[in-house]
């Protein structure tokens, strides 16, 4: 430091007034820009999920363009009626099951009626002999409990059966609703250039129609092959029975590490081991899961997770079972860390009062401590599973079946999941099976958004009930 | 009736003596073997993949020598170098983390330093509700979004798969994860370093930026580490938006760069390869089979590394503040 | 003085099986000179900190005992380890001896669970179970074996309740939450949570610390009625509070040790009106008169 100049006080070498003023305006014009690119950098993640569901809606619901294989009114003259006033629906089920019956085979016939009967009182694909003895083997069909096929039900049946509508393209929501006219001309122009692939339809034949690929009807439709008539129901199923599985296994044995660790471990070597296990497991990517699940669950242990050490059970070892413990596994050391913080934030002082009366350690965590933490605790776990639910590349790994119809019936069916239905039909080219996707997407999302807000709500009515 | 008032006696001993509690034992003993358990998933997890990888390198195609230093990854034509994997992999991460860490980060500081409570309590669900959507549903929005917004950006010089697409999308499949690890960061520095900074006339942005986000550095840093196990890990996105041809490259080749560092092309990324291996029929004891857990085991390594080193990073940041 | 033979018999309330105090005279034992509970050559340690060092004194029957000293001298460790309560922390140690009815609780063959149930615990911030009022008290006997009907059960509880002078206030909202009370009503609320499981001695951790004086007046009015039947033994800041209950009172203090470490010791412990008014000792002369550093 040179001190040429002793006379200076310190204050000379601050700003003065004027031109501290101006600096702090400048300070103060930086921080709004600053603010601002804060602002727009959180709005790339706001404007991202919200595009982010815009596409799945958008793509769920839209004009499509179908054709026919049979059209109504020529179906309706073939069989007498006048196709000016009648319409299908105004035949009554005995025509309308004669109208089917003429146009499918025997064999699809007798299944659907193996499925449920179309009358009471006859049969009309089946003989009763056969029938009889069908329902008498060991697993009788579920048309054998009875029960018989709605009007309604039928004309569906004729539609898809019938009918048989081929959806050729398929446009999105807005478009659909700004510029219908732009999809049709495409159609058009692809039907000039494209004449091999319509080459037994005309243009004119082709009708366009609003569709919901989300729809009640898609929820409860088995997987097929068909883009018109396909569902989720036996990926749903099948994620109902993973989640259960996932419960049964993760839930108890994580809250019940989690309280071994926050309760009774004392600080041992084997103890921080287990603790810091844990840890480290949850950053586990989930496809190593996956491949764990490959190799032991599914291979190692296939007598077991096949069921073929109980019975009869699956070819192999790629089955719920095997899928559901995989995704426990994955599951478990969430609910062990959510769980420790929920059994954390439990004041000490309750198990004082607790050991202070002569209760045990365990009395007191059974009656004070968890029935306190218990929200947490739910609150964590719902959580975790939501994340299960959607996990994908485990299942791909312990073999999720690729396409499947039958509905699984226990812990050891063959399965395919809603997220590996998504995957697949994503990874399909044609555009009628990137609108499925898009509507499986939006099951799952509602699915699991319901699923965070009960946890949400629990979370608080938790932290008003502490305060 | 026991115990005489005063009486110096045994019998009190008696009375005090250990009971054998045999359910509270038990008890105790069913939850040590429940958190037992998880050494055991970790023993599974080691052996399974330590024992197929064995059996990959013990095959007469493979050498470890070609595994880790090859440059070509084409499992038709016996040539397993895992480089190519590894390189889709860091590409994808590196442009994740490019989108991540900004917006991330962003995210945290005007949450944890300058937004109001109404601000916050809209912002915080949508990062949460951003955390809950399942991976292969932000694939799906790579495919039919994202590569298409880029192709009419960039033209079509952007292929069909392409790594931008997928590391965009696994950017913000991580935002969450980073902006609140960062915001963890922040709310762990005393208030009493933000009201020294104010005291001496620092603004808020000066507070937050040279006062805050320095204190908190180590735990961002643990955080963004987290972010990059995470995306290093990400197997849906990058299945379905990037493709499934690795990028072979050579080290002679002079567009070398050029090539291996292109984002509109797609490439292939460990875990990719992993799934789309195993998605198809695969018989045990191929070679297939066992290649995809030597790529796992690599995998683990490298997510166990970064995931370790994020805890020591934090482990330090503790000890600033004791 | 309180040494005196009183041989109150109480009967519990109902038929409760009573684990610790039992219907005896206590005369024979106190004229031998045992205390309930007696402390010999005791320290106690937080990891390597010594927290205490050396404490030996002698609690006697039927008779309010109070511990008094400046903050962080060690009262709270001391009262802790007459009943095991530090066993919850896990870098707590206790070496020397602690008596109780002449049997050490630390001997490694002692059951922590049994020496609670005999001397409970009632702690500075009351701390009822978020249960109702009916549970909060029930549940402690329950789990020490209760035997009786339901309408044992509810007499056990009106009893405790009544004998913490709060009957009259809860009767008709037994099953509200403990939580709802006021601070000083949990307070009573916890100390009839104490008694319901018949111990023998009860020690009380500043219990009117968080409590406006009427409240403080009740809890004490409290302890002289329960020391007919209780030994009590009170830790308090209050040194009005030690003169009006106690028998006896002991005067913990903190000193640096060459080691730069604060480990409490026991000055002195006297009947309580020679405490205060002749102290034995100079740091207990300087504290009582507020000369204290
Ligand atoms: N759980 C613990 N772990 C480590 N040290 C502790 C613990 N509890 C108390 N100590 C230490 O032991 C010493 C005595 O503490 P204690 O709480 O017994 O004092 P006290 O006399 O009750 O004080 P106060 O009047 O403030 O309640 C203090 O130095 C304190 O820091
Ligand atoms: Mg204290």
């Amino acid at each position: 430091m040179t001190t040429q100049t002793p006379q200076k006080s310190p204050l000379d070498y601050f700003p003065t007034e004027d031109e501290y003023q101006r600096l702090l305006d400048k300070r103060t014009r930086r921080g709004t820009a600053v603010r601002i690119t804060f602002l727009l950098m959180l709005a790339v993640a706001v404007v991202g999920l919200g595009i982010l569901l815009y596409t799945i809606i958008d793509d769920s619901f839209g004009i499509v363009a179908v054709v026919n294989e049979n059209e109504p009114e020529d179906i309706l003259a073939a069989y007498g009626y006048d196709p000016t006033v009648t319409v299908l629906s105004d035949l009554n089920k005995e025509q309308l099951v004669e109208v089917l019956a003429g146009s499918i085979s025997s064999g699809v016939g007798r299944r659907l009626e193996r499925e449920q009967r179309f009358f009471a009182d006859r049969l009309v694909f089946e003989s009763q002999a056969k029938w009889d003895e069908v329902c008498a083997s060991d697993e009788p069909p579920s048309g054998c409990g009875g029960g018989v096929r709605s009007k309604a039900d039928v004309v569906a049946l004729v539609e898809e059966r019938v009918i048989a509508p081929d959806i050729i393209d398929a446009s999105r929501l807005t478009a659909s609703i700004f510029n219908p006219q732009r999809f049709k001309d495409k159609v058009e122009a692809d039907f000039l250039t494209n004449p091999d692939r319509y080459e037994d339809y005309t243009f004119d034949q082709v009708r366009f129609q609003w569709r919901a690929w989300f729809s009640w009807k898609f929820i409860t439709s088995p997987a097929s092959d068909k883009p018109e008539i396909a569902g989720v129901r036996t990926a749903v199923l099948g994620s109902i029975w993973l989640v259960a599985i996932t419960v049964l296994f993760a839930v108890p044995v994580g809250v019940g590490a989690a309280i071994y660790l926050e309760e009774f471990a004392k600080p041992t070597r084997i103890n921080d081991f287990i603790q810091t296990n844990i840890n480290n497991l949850a950053g586990v990517p989930s496809i190593i899961y996956g491949m764990l699940g490959l190799a032991v669950l599914v291979r190692v242990l296939e007598p077991i997770t096949s069921g073929s050490l109980f019975g009869d059970g699956a070819p192999n070892g790629r089955t719920i079972l095997s899928a559901g413990l995989t995704l426990g596994l994955l599951t478990l050391p969430v609910v062990i860390i959510s769980s420790q913080e929920a059994i954390r934030a439990v004041p000490n002082s309750l198990r004082q009062a607790g050991m202070g009366l002569g209760a045990t350690k365990w009395q007191t965590v059974r009656s004070q401590v968890l029935p306190v933490a218990i929200p947490g605790i739910l609150t964590g776990t719902i959580l975790a599973v939501a994340r299960a639910i959607g996990e994908t590349a485990p299942l791909i790994l312990v073999g999720a079946a690729g396409f499947i119809t039958v509905s699984p019936s226990g812990p050891f069916s063959q399965f395919t999941a809603l997220p590996i239905q998504i995957f697949q039909w994503t990874s399909l080219p044609q555009e009628e099976w990137r609108h499925l996707a898009a509507a499986a997407s939006l099951v799952l999302l509602v699915l699991l958004l319901s699923l965070n807000a009960v946890a949400v709500l629990l979370r608080n009515r938790y932290s008003r009930r502490l305060t | 009736m026991s115990t005489e008032r005063g009486v110096h006696d045994a019998d009190m001993a008696r009375q005090l003596a250990r009971k054998p509690r045999r359910f509270e034992r038990l008890i105790v003993g069913s939850l040590f073997i429940a958190g037992a358990i998880s050494i055991a998933i970790t023993i599974g997890i080691l052996w399974e993949l330590g024992s197929e990888s064995l059996l990959f390198f013990l095959d007469d195609d493979v050498t470890l020598g070609k595994f880790f230093f090859s440059t070509e990854w084409s499992p038709q034509a016996g040539s397993f170098g895992i480089w190519p994997l590894i390189l889709g992999t860091m590409l994808i991460t590196v442009i994740a983390l490019l989108v991540a860490i900004p917006v991330g980060l962003s995210a945290a500081i005007y949450l944890s330093e300058y937004a109001s409570p109404r601000v916050r309590n809209f912002l915080k669900p949508v990062l949460e509700i951003l955390v809950g959507i399942p991976t292969v549903v932000f694939g799906f929005f790579a495919l039919t979004f994202m590569t298409p917004l880029l192709r009419s950006i960039f033209g079509s010089q952007v292929g069909f798969f392409n790594v931008l697409s997928a590391g965009i999308v696994v950017g913000l499949l991580i935002v969450p994860l980073v902006s609140s690890l960062a915001e963890d960061a922040m709310a762990a520095v005393p208030d009493s370093l933000r009201q020294a900074s104010y005291g001496l006339g620092a603004s808020r942005l000066e507070t937050s930026l040279r006062v805050v986000v320095p204190a908190a550095l180590s735990g961002i840093a643990a955080g963004v580490v987290v972010a990059m196990s995470r995306a290093v890990g990400e197997t849906m996105v990058v299945t379905l938006a990037s493709g499934a041809s690795p990028r072979n490259f050579s080290l002679a080749d002079d567009s070398l760069f050029g090539y291996i560092l292109s984002p509109f092309e797609g490439a292939q990324t460990m875990t990719g390869y992993i799934a789309i291996t195993a998605s198809g029929d695969i018989s045990y004891d191929t070679i297939d089979y066992n290649s995809i857990f030597a790529i796992g085991l690599t995998l683990f390594v490298i997510t166990l590394g970064l995931n370790s080193l994020s805890r020591r990073i934090v482990k330090r940041f503790r000890q600033e503040y004791e | 003085m309180t040494d005196t033979p009183d041989a109150t018999v109480v009967t519990p309330p109902t038929t409760v099986p009573n684990p610790g105090s039992g219907a005896a005279e206590s005369g024979t034992s106190s004229a031998q000179g045992t205390g309930v509970i007696e402390t010999e050559n005791m320290d106690v340690f937080y990891g390597d900190f010594k927290a205490v060092a050396d404490v030996t004194m002698k609690f006697a029957f039927n008779e309010i005992s109070a511990l008094i000293g400046p903050s962080g001298c060690g009262k709270s460790t001391v009262l802790r380890a007459l009943n095991r309560m530090n066993d919850l922390i896990p870098s707590a140690r206790v070496d020397g001896e602690v008596r109780y009815h002449g049997a050490n609780i630390y001997d490694p063959s002692v059951d922590p669970v049994e020496i609670r149930r005999r001397i409970g615990m009632v702690f500075q911030k009351p701390n009822p179970f978020p249960k109702s009022i009916y549970d909060n008290i029930a549940w402690g006997a329950k789990i020490n074996g209760f035997k009786g009907s339901k309408s044992d059960m509810r007499d056990l509880v009106q009893g405790a309740l009544e004998q913490a002078a709060l009957w009259d206030e809860v009767k008709d909202k037994l099953t509200e939450s403990g939580l709802s009370l006021s601070g000083g009503q949990q307070q009573r609320l916890c100390i009839a949570r104490a008694i319901a499981t018949q111990p023998d001695v009860i020690l009380m951790d500043e219990p009117c610390s968080a409590l406006d004086p009427i409240a403080t007046l009740r809890i004490e009015e409290l302890m002289l009625e329960l020391k007919e039947n209780y030994s009590i033994i009170i830790v308090t800041h209050n040194m009005q509070q030690a003169a009006r209950v106690s028998g006896k009172t002991a005067f913990f203090n903190v000193e640096l040790d060459t080691t730069g470490q604060r480990t409490g010791y026991l000055v002195e412990f006297s009947p309580t009106d020679e405490l205060f008014t002749s102290p034995r000792m100079k740091a207990t002369e300087d504290y009582i008169t507020g000369r204290f550093g």
